[in-house]
């Protein structure tokens, strides 16, 4: 079985893409919060990326990913009309949704793709979504106008003030938790540091915050335990408990640590296969 | 005794035909199989050794029952060929069985001769020739012998009956057990399998060194001959549930899921970076073939000094796979002693063959990590033996007082998995046992879901390969028998 390309969109040239690809079956059972392992060719890793959308219908998957490495940089290489040759999902708990109010999805970064499925999940089941997205600048900014078609307020913050707010993501929650009283939940997608940020903002408001975590992972079923993570003072694997966790209760400082175990391997990595693009280039 | 066999052992002693190996400073150095195999004329005169019982016990030994005294016979007149046919008979799997089944308890175990072994030379190598009956089986048909491809035609030209659907969840020994069985039946079988490989845990946990992948792909391929369907990628009870299955109109489904969640010891600094379950590490070497990273992208963590923790065989294959990815140290930590080990003693002694030190009586207390999170030690609490507990075995006790540091900058974890909750969440109705795992008939697998089969680690927790496949060919008598009304 493979799983064709049908879309391919660079959302910002050489960093992030957005690929629709067809897999009927995970289309079929893919639920907002769960993700996706794929792998690139027959020595690929498997790399786990939370799914940015999906049409039961149509029997497609959206995802959007960032090229951190060599593995993304090869999926990056990925046309149109061209097959993945391993995609397995949907894995992973699917976020908890009902109708409860007001819901704000911060996401920063690429965490806005992942961000904004499950923000239309909320908004399906009758949620008022107030989104709140970040970036470097406006060019940067992913998903702003996917995200207008539900959500009845969409707050931007930019480093430099190209649009919206200039700050960061965290400045906007703030002011709108102190406004709003309303707010039943808060789900943050992004890097590590904009989660922790926006977990220690919503804390002394009490509310409930919602964190999905992009730890390391091989199999992504439960087997390996690389994902795993500490939650509440317990040990929890992301890929089986999760990814979805109290925001409130989750040791970011170990995410961030562990996070970085391969960093050696993942630059050797990446600078071989630069190279082997160059050499390509060359000829 | 009445099984004991007419002729009586041979006045002079034969001693079993060693099997070949890499020395241990060669095989270090690589990741190919230790074992090379046996010769022609090693597997000719082990063959000899067997005194073909009337009443053979070896039989009674193996968990699928595989005819011993028939292939091993075929083998003694030189029928490669016949041979063959006989293991194929009961074992989809005797290329992989050969290597990994811990025989010594088994038909060996059970084998006349292996009584009064300093007499005898010991019992008949049934494994070492099982490898070589497969191994050169299919090297012939590689090379076209017609006996051989007749053998394997006889098998792909059998009737399939698409109306007689089964599917198995899973694609570990114990579903490949139940997929060659069927399969052989005419019954049309599609399996099911999470990871984008096929084999479970014979391409995620036993090393290249000890089971090569190449030889469960040629097992697979064989069933892939007979039309059986792998679909890769499809996690049971995420992406389709048993009831799916049921209600698409297959017959029977088996579930062959394995063990799954690896435990961990709950002793603080788990988290640290640099240590990792063996499944974690295991499954990167073998399954990402880490061994040959950069080439392939799966990385692995090195480290001078290593750690293993645990005595069983995953232990074994983590400590021998830290030595050839480059560790200076590889000790295996252990609270009890050498004579309680769970691993095979074949894989012990080769371990220690190799350079694995044994650090034995002592349990982990801590693992110590600097300010960065990396590991740099673990505390041990040294321990002695007491009184026997329920299960035989004298219970490990910490001496009061008495803890020491062992400096390592890996650790790996192999102290067993607990079972993985999946497709248990995702069945309503799955019986499950007061360990979490599933509840199934030992006669025929049955779960209590009617014609839902379980079988393998997800019911006994982690055990053999071998005990997964005795599991297997039970449930497949049974789905069998119930399709085609087969009394086998």
């Amino acid at each position: 079985m493979s799983y064709r390309i049908l879309e391919k969109k660079v959302l910002i040239p050489g960093q992030t893409t957005l690929l629709v690809i067809e897999a009927p079956h995970v289309a079929a059972k893919a639920k907002p919060g769960n993700f996706v392992i794929l792998r690139t060719s027959e020595k690929g890793e498997r790399i786990p990326l939370t799914i940015a959308d999906c049409d039961a219908e149509a029997g497609t998957v959206t995802i959007v990913f960032l090229v951190v490495g060599k593995s993304t940089a090869e999926l990056n290489t990925f046309e149109e009309g061209m097959s993945l040759p391993d995609f397995c999902g949907p894995l992973g708990k699917a976020t908890h949704i009902e109708k409860q109010g007001t819901v704000i999805c911060v996401g920063g970064g690429t965490g806005v793709a992942a961000m904004h499925h499950i923000a239309k999940g909320h908004a399906a089941a009758g949620n008022r979504v107030v989104a709140v997205i970040g970036a470097r600048n406006k060019d940067l900014l992913l998903f702003c106008s996917e995200l207008g078609n539900f959500c009845p307020e969409v707050l931007v913050a930019t480093d430099d003030g190209s649009q919206g707010h200039k700050g960061f993501v965290t400045e906007v929650l703030r002011t709108r938790l102190e406004e709003d009283k309303d707010v039943s939940e808060v789900v943050a997608i992004g890097p590590v540091p904009m989660m922790e940020a926006v977990a220690k903002v919503t804390k002394p408001f009490g509310v409930k915050t919602t964190v999905s975590l992009n730890s390391i992972m091989v199999d992504g079923i439960g087997m390996c335990g690389a994902c795993r993570c500490t939650v509440g003072g317990k040990t929890k694997f992301a890929c089986v408990d999760g990814p979805e966790f109290d925001g409130h209760e989750v040791d970011f400082g170990e995410l961030r640590l562990r996070l970085s175990q391969f960093r050696p391997q993942e630059q050797e990595s990446m600078q071989l296969f630069q190279e082997k693009c160059k050499c390509a280039e060359g000829k | 005794m009445s099984d004991a066999p007419e002729k009586k052992a041979p006045r002079k002693a034969t001693p079993r035909t060693e099997m070949p190996v890499q020395p241990p400073f060669v095989r270090i150095q690589n990741y190919l199989e230790v074992a090379v195999g046996y010769t022609e004329a090693d597997a000719k005169a082990e063959a000899a050794r067997c005194l073909q019982c009337k009443k053979p016990l070896c039989r009674q030994g193996c968990p699928v029952e595989i005819d011993i005294k028939g292939f091993i016979g075929a083998l003694q007149k030189g029928d490669l060929p016949g041979s063959y046919k006989v293991l194929r008979d009961y074992n989809s799997l005797p290329a992989v069985c050969g290597r990994v089944c811990p025989q010594e308890t088994q038909c060996e175990g059970m084998c006349v001769l292996s009584k009064n072994a300093e007499k005898t030379g010991g019992p008949v190598a049934i494994g070492r020739l099982e490898r070589y009956v497969a191994d050169t089986f299919a090297a012939r048909v590689a090379d076209g012998d017609a006996a051989c491809l007749q053998i394997t035609g006889e098998a792909a030209c059998r009737m399939m009956r698409d109306d007689l659907k089964v599917a198995c969840i899973g694609a570990g020994p114990a579903s490949l057990t139940v997929t060659g069985y069927l399969a052989a039946l005419g019954i049309k079988v599609t399996v099911f399998e999470a990871l984008h490989e096929v084999g479970g845990v014979l391409v995620y946990g036993i090393p290249e060194f000890r089971l090569p992948k190449g030889i469960v792909r040629r097992e697979v391929d064989a069933m892939k001959d007979l039309g059986v369907e792998f679909k890769t990628n499809w996690v049971g009870g995420k992406a389709f549930t048993v009831q799916e299955l049921m209600d698409q109109g297959y017959k029977a489904v088996f579930i062959g899921v394995g063990a799954g969640l690896p435990q961990f010891m709950k002793v603080p600094g788990e988290n640290s970076i640099g240590v990792f379950s063996a499944n974690e590490y295991l499954t990167r070497v073998n399954l990402g073939r880490a061994y040959d990273f950069p080439n392939y992208d799966t990385p692995i963590f090195k480290a001078d000094e290593v750690c293993v923790v645990g005595g069983g065989n995953v232990a074994m294959d983590a400590a021998r796979t830290a030595l050839r990815l480059g560790a200076k140290k590889v000790s295996i930590v252990y609270r009890r002693t050498k004579a309680e080990m769970p691993a095979r003693l074949e894989e012990l002694e080769h371990a220690i063959e190799e350079g694995v030190q044994l650090e034995l009586l002592n349990a982990p207390l801590a693992l110590n990590a600097d300010e960065n999170k990396r590991l740099v030690s673990m505390t041990v609490q040294k321990m002695q033996l007491g009184e026997p507990d329920a299960s035989g075995r004298r219970r490990p006790e910490p001496i009061e007082g008495q803890t020491a540091e062992i400096p390592c900058q890996l650790v790996i974890i192999a102290v067993g998995t607990k079972p993985n909750p999946i497709l248990l969440e995702a069945t309503k109705g799955l019986g499950l046992n007061k360990w979490g795992y599933i509840d199934a008939n030992p006669e025929t697998g049955e779960t209590s879901i009617h014609n839902v089969f379980a079988g393998g680690d997800i019911v006994t927790g982690a055990a053999t390969v071998i005990s997964a496949m005795g599991a297997g060919r039970k449930a497949a008598k049974e789905i069998a028998k119930r399709l085609l009304g087969l009394d086998a």
